[in-house]
């Protein structure tokens, strides 16, 4: 069952410090676990509720931009660096050569213009907390040359073929700052076949 | 492009001689609902203990330190879960260390206790794992496997590490496998081959009798690998204790010589970047200048088909321990066949084939015991005991048992560990009646690969009867 507004956690951040407010857990009782065979009691059920603070640090940038309808990579320009001018995505806040911090910049229009499929995979199967419809379609997402990285993501109008020119949506209706907030379609894709909540 | 230093490419060296004296693993199974994970942790010990014809207590005076390799503390919900099988058996003041490593937890537990010993630190070190996934109903369990993905960029993605994982899958079947219906059939040789090798051991938890189509014909879990392509998920321990010289003739007059090495990769498959291919001792410079032409889209190294964790480790250990060709040089290999596929991308990975050709190491029928063509010894058995697929995949136990078996055929005892009837009747499993000794005759050299998810660890384990060694120490 959904939690009520009561029942969630939320949290702030005030002078540096998480302020927490609502219900971060609830507590259910444990139940015996019997053989039915033998009659005898083999264990207990722990049920456990939990709700975690997590910090997204120097990559919150890029999930704070998916709700903008902006994707937002990043780029060594070390003059030092051997690998400088390298664009991550997966974003990385740190050049992985060099280890200097690497610039934010905007990779919007070029995903527009530059993404296809270098593979993908189609299935059925998920694990407890998915929220994605199935079947869920995996797309591992190339950019033009200077992003050096591929990135995963999921295809939800079309069908994946290697090689397929995609186009980015984003979550820019009541987003939920996460990775589920950017999804491709492929090209051609119009604005009312997007899943609800999503702009290109 | 990503270039490795000399000194990062240095061949590892071991102070001195490591022994492997014995080995034991548990039953494994789906699920144990009546037995807690100490029971089978205590089982494989002291399998290890009667191996060495020792009780428990007499084989555990020679140990001085513990490496346990256990991986998923949230499944088990158990925090310092080492440190409670660490006091069930018995071990304590010793000093002892949990490893975790995915997929390669078991390989990388060893290649602790082995570093232990050839530093000097310890004459004799115990490398044990476990693993315990039935604690949490199936799709829980995707999710806690989908939290070894990146937790922001991943895991949010369907909660599902197959998902994560196959898209290589796909990759490697439309490049290198050409997407032909022969290849799709060879991936399926390797289901039926391991699941048929599971049938003779006792130990094994997925055996099965079945053909070629049964896997084609299988549900689809992620086109294209279909359920009788993947792995099974497991409980279970397994074990081996390594040595000095001395000590490990004092345990037993057979001890086994033991090279280990690592190597690891992007945890992410999305951060792997374009490199020129590390080559192994037995491939040639510009040997793979041409891959690109000849498969169109593999020009990109390793890309999503290539694991260059486990090449890495090959190159180490392979240096370490003279082994130029793996086919000529080893007589079986253990390899983590998690999916069919990855199996047979891990032959090219550790130069049994070269890149592009990983599946004529199973047509041409090199990885039978038997070869099906000639019905002769094939050349370089691969997972005689089942594998993942066939035996077991109990993830910090993994590595572990492939080590073991590596060991029973070197120490030509297989048939012992696989065949008494009692063993069968007492894991409550029916003996086959056409039940087949699959000891390699005359097995000298072995080789286990232990591998993390999408690669992100590997350890190559090297195990060699001590006068059949290849370089001189
Ligand atoms: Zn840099």
């Amino acid at each position: 069952m959904p939690k009520t507004e009561e029942e969630k956690g939320f949290v702030d951040i005030v002078d540096s410090r998480y302020k927490p407010k609502g219900v971060f857990h609830i507590i259910e009782a444990n139940q015996p676990i019997y053989n039915k065979d033998t009659g005898k009691l083999a264990g207990v059920t722990n049920p456990r509720d939990m709700t975690y603070i997590h910090t997204y640090g120097g990559e919150a940038i890029f999930f704070e931009s998916l709700g903008k309808g902006r994707l937002m990579a990043s780029r060594c320009d070390n003059e030092k660096c051997e690998t400088k001018g390298s664009v991550y995505e997966p974003f990385r806040i740190f050049c992985p050569d060099c280890l200097r911090k690497n610039t934010v910049v905007d990779i919007t229009e070029k995903a527009q213009k530059t993404a296809k499929i270098h593979s993908f995979i189609i299935t059925h199967r998920s694990g407890a907390f998915n929220t994605l419809p199935k079947p869920i379609k995996f797309i591992n997402v190339e950019f033009d040359e200077e992003v050096v990285t591929i990135l995963m993501s999921v295809l939800v109008v079309g069908e994946p073929e290697m090689g397929k020119i995609v186009v980015p949506i984003f979550r820019t209706k009541s987003p939920t700052y996460t990775i589920m907030d950017l999804m491709f379609v492929v090209e051609g894709t119009t604005e009312s076949e997007l899943p609800e909540g999503f702009t290109f | 492009m990503i270039k490795f230093s000399d000194k990062q490419l240095k061949i590892p060296k071991l102070m001195r001689p490591v022994y492997l004296a014995t080995v034991g693993m548990s039953k494994f199974d789906r699920a144990f609902p009546e037995t807690r994970i100490e029971e089978l942790c205590i089982d494989a010990l002291t399998a290890a203990a009667d191996f060495v014809n020792m009780t428990p207590s007499e084989l555990k005076k020679y140990i001085h330190t513990c490496y346990y390799g256990h991986f998923a503390d949230h499944f088990g919900d158990q925090l310092l879960g080492e440190a409670v099988i660490h006091d069930r058996l018995g071990l304590d003041p010793l000093g002892n260390i949990g490893v975790k490593t995915g997929g390669a937890t078991g390989g990388s537990a060893m290649w602790e206790a082995v570093k232990a010993v050839a530093s000097g630190y310890s004459d004799c070190a115990l490398a044990l794992g476990w693993e315990r996934m039935d604690e949490v109903p199936t799709d829980e369990g995707n999710h806690l496997i989908s939290c070894a993905a990146d937790k922001d960029w991943e895991t949010p993605l369907g909660h599902i590490y197959t998902g994560y994982y196959a898209v290589m899958a796909q990759r490697y079947w439309k490049i290198f496998g050409k997407e032909e219906d022969s290849f799709r059939n060879t991936m399926a040789e390797v289901a039926v081959k391991n699941r048929g090798y599971a049938r003779m051991n006792p130990h094994a938890q997925g055996p099965m009798k079945i053909t070629v189509e049964d896997v084609i014909n299988s549900p689809i879990v992620a086109y294209p690998l279909r359920v009788l392509d993947c792995c099974l998920m497991s409980v279970g321990s397994a074990c081996g204790i390594v040595c000095d010289e001395k000590t490990a003739y004092e345990i037993t007059d057979k001890p086994l010589r033991i090279y280990i090495a690592a190597g690891s990769h992007t945890l992410r498959v999305a951060d792997r970047r374009d490199m020129k291919i590390p080559l192994l001792p037995n491939e040639k410079p510009n040997q793979y200048d041409d891959l690109g032409k000849r498969f169109p889209g593999g020009n990109r190294y390793p890309g999503f088909t290539g694991f260059l964790a486990a090449r890495m480790s090959a190159y180490y250990a392979y240096n370490m321990s003279g082994v130029v060709d793996p086919t000529e040089d080893l007589d079986l290999v253990e390899l983590h066949d998690a999916f069919t596929i990855s199996d047979i991308q891990t032959y090219e990975d550790i130069g049994i084939r070269p890149y592009g050709e990983g599946r004529d190491y199973i047509e041409s029928g090199d990885a039978y015991v038997i070869n099906p063509h000639t019905k002769k010894p094939g050349k370089l058995p691969s997972n005689p005991c089942g594998g993942l697929i066939g035996c077991m995949h109990a993830v910090g136990a993994t590595g572990l048992m492939q080590i073991a078996e590596i060991g029973y055929h070197i120490w030509n005892r297989w048939d012992e560990i696989h065949e008494p009837e009692e063993k069968w009747k007492a894991f409550g499993r029916e003996k086959p009646k056409d039940w087949t000794n699959l000891q390699v005759k005359g097995a000298k050299r072995g080789l286990a690969i232990s591998h993390a998810g999408v690669g992100s660890h590997v350890t190559c384990t090297i195990l060699m009867d001590p006068n059949n060694l290849i370089k001189e120490d």
